[in-house]
């Protein structure tokens, strides 16, 4: 462990924008959401109003959780924000970790460090203190933010440490994924895969009523600690304690392996290529098929959980007069099925949108890798490499779309007899995602261009899309503000006649930023070492 | 054609920001010719090469590459070159043989047998993948893809950094042979041996700007030449010889530097002393290297 100081001061000072930036939109989300709930809901009648509405729409509860408790502004807070910062704090845990542990070693810059008079475990360790830091300041932050919001102080530490305790599961979590493999976007693409499945269990557990699956997953953990609705402290042992064992794992199996290698070892290759492979197409195919796969089957899978529990949603609804009103009110079951698919699919189109982000940003990663520059010294125009990995980014979001539209269409078919049918519908419900996805993809494409050191923005932007999405009406944001969203014009596409005319011109929007981008790489010096 | 030069630049500049790169360069690669360019680290050496590939964009002065402007016909110049870079990164997920068998491929095609006499002679494993292969063996990758192609001009950035001996010798076996065959070679390096023994020309830059070119020969001309002499007796008035440098007499023994333009005259006090042994080194290229870097320093 020796260095293990020398090593965090390092990764803090690598750190100090990106890792402050995270800790004030989490806080500040929270805070925000406190504050605009006491003030647009100032009467406990008002409150309780919106938490029967919320009761009757599972779609909302897959997102966000149950509320506990409607009557207090603290209770409606915690229902709106927990599950959503604990995620954003899984999201930066996980990725912290991976940047200061494998990301390191496959770089080589480890070997370096290694070299000096620096333990076996240090970076490890100074990694895990990082992000239990980070997680611990947000905790605290959050306490004492709302608390100054005049909220009693024992919910609003449950609050803080429901969030800082999932971002510390998840800091266990990405340090053993880092074992695993060697390289970093892999180790990246497992601990990801783990949050999505956390979220995936907790919104299955809410949505249908299933408590088990909910406690399944540490999202489900941070709701449940009932945070202004009676704290149940138990439950940070449970997060210390899960952390704690995953970061002994990962430790066990660090002294299983040597620096650089995975426990997976790498399998030998071919030693020539395919005929196929003789193009900067086949080339990106090749670097991004198995990334592409991954995604469409994890679309695939969710879509079907979605699928098949739409139907129930109706019922688990039915038992209650004063929701079957509004129900009613709503256009029937049919409809509140309708509406829960609907919001599962812009989901699912906010997620392809960090498929697309991800994909476009392959080119700058073939940049600065140094990847490009044999690629573009031979006969290869600019043009067709960044073709060749768009094609990939525009044709893989519409893919895991069309997959995760596809499956939640037959599994929702085969309940009510339909398969054929519903699954036509659902896909071309999915597609209408399509354009707004693509739009990211520009964003992307524009930044490559232009800054390509700052092409970290455009997952900034995903995350404000998102936090728009989420936020924007419980906070009745001005119109303009949402509408900087492209998933807010996106139409309805379930139920009611498709209005082509948003999707027209977000489509133009994207041609747009993406020649644009490719314009700007084509009269651009290419990054050396 | 054979009177258009492979590579012509003048007057090159190139700003990153603040830091000139570039400052003036002048360099001339004839059709044919294996020219070393030569420079300590941080002198402008990659850039150069990376304008000429038309990923840099030129700042102001003249470059052209083939008869060709590099930043606007890329594409088809690049099917008439190869490029090795100094810092190879393979695909992790591709093996060394695909990753060959790509590049010859995007450039226009590869000689299979070429390719095989290649990996042979390299003694390289095509069938690991990349993150398994060490430098030097990424380098031979890159060696072997460019080799392998049939093209005009090959573009080396210190193509043996990372080699073995036993690969150096091999390298410089097979750049022989590519001159023979009347490929134009540009190999930057500082390796100076590795130049010696194979450059036609050479090209020393620092700072941007080329501050000495020519053939071997004529460069060592320029510079001075190592005497040590055992004589019968002390040799008459040799310190008052324009030319001679870093004199050493004990006696009979006489060790000096001496300008080659002054050496006829230095012999003959030599000879009239009466010489029993006597060694004459021509400088190498490393003493003119330093020089020059000293000069600066």
């Amino acid at each position: 462990m020796t260095g293990t100081l020398t090593l965090l001061r390092l990764a803090l000072r690598r750190d100090r924008v990106l890792l402050p930036a995270w800790i004030v939109v989490i806080v500040g989300v929270v805070v925000a959401s406190a504050s605009a709930i006491a003030e647009l809901y100032p009467q406990a009648g008002q409150r309780i109003a919106l938490g029967v509405t919320i009761g009757a729409a599972p779609a909302l509860q897959a997102l966000t959780g149950p509320v506990f408790d409607a009557s207090s502004v603290g209770g409606l807070t915690a229902w709106r924000g927990v599950a959503m910062t604990s995620v954003l704090a899984a999201l930066m845990s996980l990725l912290t970790v991976i940047r200061h542990t494998r990301a390191e070693e496959e770089t080589g810059r480890a070997e370096l460090v290694g070299a000096c008079a620096v333990g076996r475990h240090a970076l490890a360790a100074s990694a895990v203190l990082l992000a239990a830091a980070a997680n611990l300041l947000i905790a605290l932050l959050i306490t004492v933010g709302l608390a100054g919001q005049g909220l009693p102080p024992a919910g609003a530490l449950a609050f803080g440490l429901a969030v800082g305790g999932t971002g510390w599961v998840f800091t266990g979590v990405a340090l053993l994924a880092a074992q695993l493999t060697e390289h970093a976007r892999t180790a990246r693409a497992i601990a990801a895969a783990a949050l999505g499945l956390a979220f995936l269990l907790r919104a299955l557990g809410d949505a249908a009523k299933v408590e088990m699956l909910a406690w399944l997953s540490p999202l489900g953990w941070a709701q449940r600690m009932r945070a202004f609705a009676g704290e149940r402290w138990w439950v940070v042992a449970l997060f210390a304690v899960a952390g704690a064992v995953l970061v002994a794992a990962a430790a066990l199996v660090a002294r299983r392996r040597d620096l650089g290698s995975g426990l997976v070892p790498a399998r030998p290759g071919v030693t020539e290529a395919a005929p196929s492979l003789r193009s900067p197409m086949a080339l990106a195919w090749r670097l991004q098929r198995g990334v592409l796969l991954g995604w469409s089957v994890g679309f695939a899978v969710v879509g079907l959980l979605f699928g098949a529990l739409a139907r129930s949603v109706g019922d688990i609804v039915g038992d209650n007069p004063q929701l079957a009103a509004i129900l009613a009110a709503m256009g029937g079951a049919g409809a509140l099925t309708d509406t829960f698919l609907a919001a599962e699919l812009g989901l699912l189109g906010l997620v392809a949108g960090a498929y697309a982000v991800q994909a476009t940003l392959r080119l700058q990663g073939e940049e600065a890798a140094l990847r490009a520059e044999p690629v573009l010294a031979t006969a290869v125009a600019r043009r067709r490499w960044i073709l060749s990995h768009l094609v990939m980014a525009l044709g893989g979001s519409a893919m895991v779309l069309a997959a995760g539209g596809l499956a939640a269409g037959i599994a929702h078919g085969l309940r009510i007899g339909d398969p054929f049918g519903q699954g036509g519908r659902m896909l071309g419900a999915a597609l209408v995602q399509v354009p707004a996805t693509w739009t990211l993809a520009g964003i992307a494409m524009l930044l490559f261009g232009l800054l390509p050191r700052l092409t970290v923005l455009a997952w900034v932007a995903l995350l404000a899309f998102a936090l728009l999405g989420q936020l924007g009406e419980l906070l009745q944001l001005a119109d303009w503000v949402r509408d900087l969203s492209p998933f807010a014009h996106v139409p309805r596409a379930l139920g009611q006649p498709l209005d082509l005319g948003p999707l027209l011109w977000l489509g133009a929007v994207t041609a747009a930023l993406l020649l644009a981008g490719m314009t700007a790489f084509q009269r651009r010096d290419v990054q050396g070492g | 054609m054979a009177n258009t030069p492979a590579v012509l630049i003048s007057g090159l500049t190139k700003h990153y920001g603040t830091v000139r790169a570039l400052d003036g360069l002048d360099l001339t690669v004839r059709t044919g010719e294996v020219h070393g360019f030569l420079g300590p680290n941080g002198s402008g050496k990659t850039t150069t090469l990376r304008i000429l590939l038309g990923l840099l964009r030129a700042g102001s002065g003249h470059a052209e590459l083939l008869g060709g402007d590099p930043w606007r016909d890329a594409v088809e110049l690049h099917r008439r070159l190869a490029y090795v870079p100094g810092d190879v990164v393979l695909w992790p997920s591709l093996s060394g043989g695909e990753a060959i068998d790509l590049l010859g491929r995007l450039r226009g095609g590869l000689d299979p047998r070429r390719k095989a006499a290649l990996l042979e002679r390299f003694d390289l494993d095509p069938g690991r993948k990349g993150r398994a292969y060490s430098k030097g063996n990424r380098q031979k990758v890159a060696l072997i893809a460019a080799l392998a192609s049939d093209v005009e001009l090959l573009l080396l950035d210190e193509p043996t950094s990372g080699l073995d001996p036993l690969m150096e010798a091999v390298f410089r076996e097979v750049i022989g042979e590519e001159r023979a065959r009347g490929r134009t070679v540009l190999l930057s390096s500082h390796v100076l041996s590795e130049v010696e023994a194979l450059c036609d020309q050479v090209t020393i830059i620092r700072d941007g700007r080329a501050v000495q070119t020519g053939t071997l020969a004529e460069l060592r001309h320029l510079t001075r030449i190592t005497i040590s002499a055992e004589l019968e007796r002390a040799p008459d008035g040799l310190a008052g010889l324009a030319g001679v440098h870093d004199l050493i007499a004990e006696g009979p023994r006489v060790r000096c530097q001496v300008d080659g333009e002054h050496l006829q005259a230095v012999l003959r006090v030599l000879t009239d002393a009466g010489v029993r042994t006597l060694t004459c080194q021509p400088a190498t290229l490393e003493e003119l290297f330093l020089r020059h870097y000293q000069v600066a320093a």
